[in-house]
């Protein structure tokens, strides 16, 4: 714990800390350009430069200088100020004068450090350099000249995502950052590098020449992608949501976002269901909402109704529906729209156990039919993390690229029940072994069998760090655990409702049943998107997507987190509540509340949990059933395209040309400028 | 420089080098190359395997060599490396070439003590036996390049052609060269200036004279 002084003042700064990190603790601001916490230090950009005694009487770059004993660091010094001056002149050399027509302007690094600490005068007058276009893929705009060659975008690629995509290329002043043969960055989570670049070089492509971000009104949604639940910037201008920005959480998604979560934008206006539909004669015809729900009343239900919850549902809407059915006298409800039945009476057997960071400190992890990188990014990019660190990763399942070292077992999920040799001395020698297990897994009887394996190699067990639990199960649908929360599950998950037969099904965004299933029920669809849902349905009840709604939603570690609202939902769609609560009033039944406060009270009184935002306490693992076993093939991921994983993404241009793109190898030309 | 930039990819070029793999002597040297470096961190011998490569390349067409992109990704394929960190080390360093060269690449010094020793008047003895920077004469004999400092600051004017430097220039003297070089003979290296062997001073000590007989302390002068 070296003790130093910064502008005169004493602090003590935690061992190992740089120079910068100490001014930062000391409240001084320290202009930056190419470091950034949670990559290496590149130290190229010299923007931080501060005085350093002892030293050599000159200005250093604080980012990649340690912090030491008896320093004393001047941050206001004329030094500092005339050396700031000088790096700030170096670096708009050769950058252009296009803030006007840049992207980035208004939340552009170098123009505000360039107010701040340049000299606002220029005094040179030769030629700029010009740099040629580089393709990026359908999400990465490049403007190269803008580039100030900081490499964020480069160490991003090769350290987080794990794809050594993007290179600099040439040397000093002709330095150029591109792809390889400007191929697309194909990374799932490549359009990160446009909130690290510092400059306008790396924007979004779909964003382009939007909007401005003052003009931008910002509201703080979660995502519902997948089921990491990734914290997002909804920013909208009127009634349109123009783009998603990752939030700061260490503990969900760091300062990263997936590209598909990012970019589900344009899927927001798209298809969208903006009047309720009834279907006459098999087809479907635009109706008013007192006609839809007569067509409902005159079905009357009664407890002959289920209720299917789909992948992005909040909790809310869940209880809504829940309630309705209990006021008929049902309590079919299941949210696991592909067919699983699983156990879900002990949540802590359904959940992310060791936390999404804390899986990044395992040293042994057994993923049991898991394509991690496709079903949650942002779990893969942990593992990623905890493989540097020396982890020894282990996957049952088909192989796909991990962009870390991990062993392929094979994909009989038996091996499970009896893991081999090498696993075994990996587990036994660890001191926070952890096993993953995916959707694919979970149909196989992965959930017991691992059970007993976190028996066997005492999974749970109490550490320095306090109690260590290694069991987790990684879902993909963001309202997975708030369902089984809610009570979405049933014994023979959605084969208990196909059996008993009922006169109505409500499908809440439920766009992966199945519903030929349902051949003899009426199919009330309480959804946004024109999707699958919407052509089996007979009732289409056009309701809020996730940027339209206030909801709580509850990631596959069990962290509570709610969203707010951005915009309405257009038309005459409303939210998802108010047409539950409309229904019960045409079928004749009371729910119990009128507002959405009332809603959410009403929820948090019937589970506790839900009330409070953070980690739910799910208490201790079950015992493992005996002589549970897991058996069968994993043939594949539930997976297949995972840009187009959900209704909206599927509604999405961006998205489905990413898929075409990168998935499927189409070319695409560009528009000649 | 700015100009540099490696040969495009095209089908002619995946025809003509898509199969390119090491000639056994090659693939001898390149396995003891990679051995010089610890266990997985073979990427270490990216640059030797560059060079061998380039070299091979010049053998198979009669050039100094250059690294076609095919190349690149059979050296990363054997490094199990990304390609794109092989194009970076490749367009890094000029002693690469990224673009096909002649059998002769003249790269004639510019920098400063080149410059003030006549390193102009070399350039315009190369112009005018028709070569054009980053161009190859149409016989396919000679390159003409302009590079920065090659370290021969005390001989100067230099130029380096592939793996010789000739130093001492005047236009005379390298137009000799080039035409010995033309002729298929080897022309002597290093300095050109009769009686000096290497950098020794010509004529008389001019500086540290006093070091001549014995050593000496200057530092109490400074």
């Amino acid at each position: 714990m070296p003790k130093l002084k910064v502008d005169g003042v004493e602090l003590e700064v935690p061992a190992g800390a740089t120079v910068l990190q100490a001014c930062e603790l000391a409240g001084k601001e320290i202009p930056r350009f190419c470091y950034h916490e949670r990559l290496s230090i590149a130290g190229n950009c010299r923007m931080c430069l501060v005085e350093v005694k002892p030293g050599p009487p000159k200005p250093q770059a604080s980012c990649a200088l340690p912090a030491s004993e008896g320093q004393e660091i001047r941050t206001d010094s004329e030094m500092v100020k005339k050396a700031r001056e000088g790096v700030m002149e170096f670096l708009l050399i050769n950058h252009p004068l296009d803030c006007p027509i840049c992207d980035q302007g208004g939340e552009c690094d170098l123009q505000d450090q360039s107010v701040a600490y340049g000299r606002g005068k220029s005094r040179y007058d030769e030629n700029k350099r010009a740099v040629t276009e580089k393709y990026m893929g359908p999400l990465i705009k490049t403007t190269m000249t803008r580039c100030i060659h900081c490499t964020r975008c480069v160490r991003f690629s090769e350290e987080i995502a794990g794809v050594d995509e993007i290179g600099a290329l040439y040397r000093g002043e002709n330095m150029q950052i591109t792809t390889y043969l400007e191929g697309a960055a194909k990374h799932e989570l490549s359009a990160n590098v446009i909130d690290l670049c510092p400059v306008g070089a790396l924007t979004s492509r779909p964003y382009a020449f939007e909007a401005r971000p003052w003009e931008l009104k910002k509201a703080l949604g979660v995502d519902v992608s997948d089921a990491v639940g990734s914290n997002i910037r909804i920013d909208s201008r009127g009634r349109e949501v123009l783009r998603i920005l990752p939030r700061v959480n260490d503990d969900v998604n760091e300062e990263w976002l997936s590209d598909r979560a990012r970019y589900v934008v344009d899927g927001l206006t798209r298809r969208r269901l903006d009047k309720p539909w009834l279907r006459k004669d098999s087809k479907l015809v635009a109706a008013t909402w007192p006609e839809a729900f007569n067509a409902i009343a005159s079905i009357n239900p009664g407890a002959s109704l289920a209720v299917i919850s789909g992948d992005q549902v909040d909790c809310e809407t869940m209880f809504a529906a829940k309630a309705l059915a209990r006021a008929l006298g049902s309590s079919l409800l299941e949210g696991r729209q592909t067919g699983l039945a699983y156990t879900a009476s002990n949540m802590a057997a359904v959940a992310f156990n060791s936390t999404l960071s804390g899986i990044e400190e395992a040293d042994a992890v057994l993923i049991v039919g898991s394509h991690v990188r496709d079903e949650a990014p942002l779990v893969n990019t942990r593992l990623r993390k905890a493989t540097r660190k020396g982890a020894k990763v282990f996957v049952i399942g088909p192989k796909w690229d991990p962009t870390y070292p991990a062993t392929f077992l094979g994909d009989d999920a038996a091996i499970l029940n009896d893991v081999p040799a090498d696993v075994v001395a990996a587990f036994e020698a660890a001191k926070k072994p952890a096993i993953i297990v995916g959707g694919a897994g979970l149909a196989k009887g992965a959930l017991e069998a691992g059970l007993a394996f976190a028996e066997r190699f005492k999974l749970v067990r109490p550490t320095d760090s306090g109690e260590w639990n290694g069991f987790n199960v990684l879902h993909m649908a963001a309202s997975r655990m708030g369902g089984l929360m809610l009570g979405y599950a049933q014994a023979g998950g959605l084969g208990d409702l196909v059996a008993a037969k009922p006169k109505m099904v409500i499908s809440l965004g439920a766009d992966e049943v199945d519903y030929t299933k349902f051949a003899g029920s009426m199919i009330v669809h309480i959804g946004h998107h024109g999707d699958k849902a919407a052509h089996a349905a007979d009732v289409i009840l056009p309701a809020a997507a996730f940027t339209e709604k206030d909801g709580t939603y509850v990631n596959t570690e069990g962290r509570v987190q709610v969203s707010e609202r951005a915009v309405y939902a257009p038309g005459d769609a409303r939210e998802d509540w108010t047409i539950l609560r409309a229904m019960a009033d045409s079928l004749g039944v009371a729910v119990g509340f009128d507002s959405f406060d009332a809603l959410r009270a009403a929820m948090i009184a019937e589970v506790p949990a839900l009330g409070a935002e953070g980690l739910a306490d799910y208490g201790a693992l079950p015992a493992a059933p005996k002589g549970a076993k897991a058996e069968g093939l994993i043939a594949g991921y539930p997976i297949k395209d995972h840009y187009l994983t959900n209704a909206i993404a599927r509604s999405s241009p961006t998205l489905q040309r990413c898929s075409a793109e990168l998935l499927h190898g189409e070319t695409f030309a560009e528009a000649a400028e | 420089m700015s100009d540099r930039h490696p040969e495009p990819d095209s089908s002619e070029l995946r025809a003509r080098w898509g199969g390119f793999v090491w000639t056994a002597e090659n693939a001898e040297k390149a396995k003891e190359i990679i051995a010089r470096y610890p266990a997985g961190r073979q990427r270490s011998a990216v640059m030797p395997l560059l060079d061998l490569a380039q070299r091979q390349v010049g053998a198979e067409t009669q050039t100094q060599g250059w690294l076609p992109l095919p190349v690149m990704e059979y050296v990363a394929g054997q490094l199990e490396m990304p390609v794109i960190r092989v194009l970076e080390v490749a367009t890094f360093y000029m002693m690469y070439n990224i673009q096909p060269v002649g059998r002769f690449h003249v790269q004639v010094c510019g920098t400063t003590p080149c410059m003030l020793r006549g390193s102009d008047e070399i350039m315009a003895a190369c112009h005018k036996r028709g070569m054009h920077l980053g161009h190859t004469t149409d016989d396919g004999l000679f390159t003409l390049t302009e590079v920065e400092c090659m370290g021969n600051c005390a001989s100067a004017p230099m130029v380096q052609i592939n793996d010789d430097n000739y130093e001492d220039l005047t236009a005379e003297s390298l137009n000799h060269i080039l035409d010995e070089l033309a002729a298929g003979r080897q022309p002597k290296t290093g300095t050109q200036l009769p009686g000096r062997h290497t950098v020794e001073p010509v004529g008389a000590l001019s500086t540290l004279t006093a070091m001549a007989e014995a050593n000496h302390d200057y530092r109490g002068e400074w």
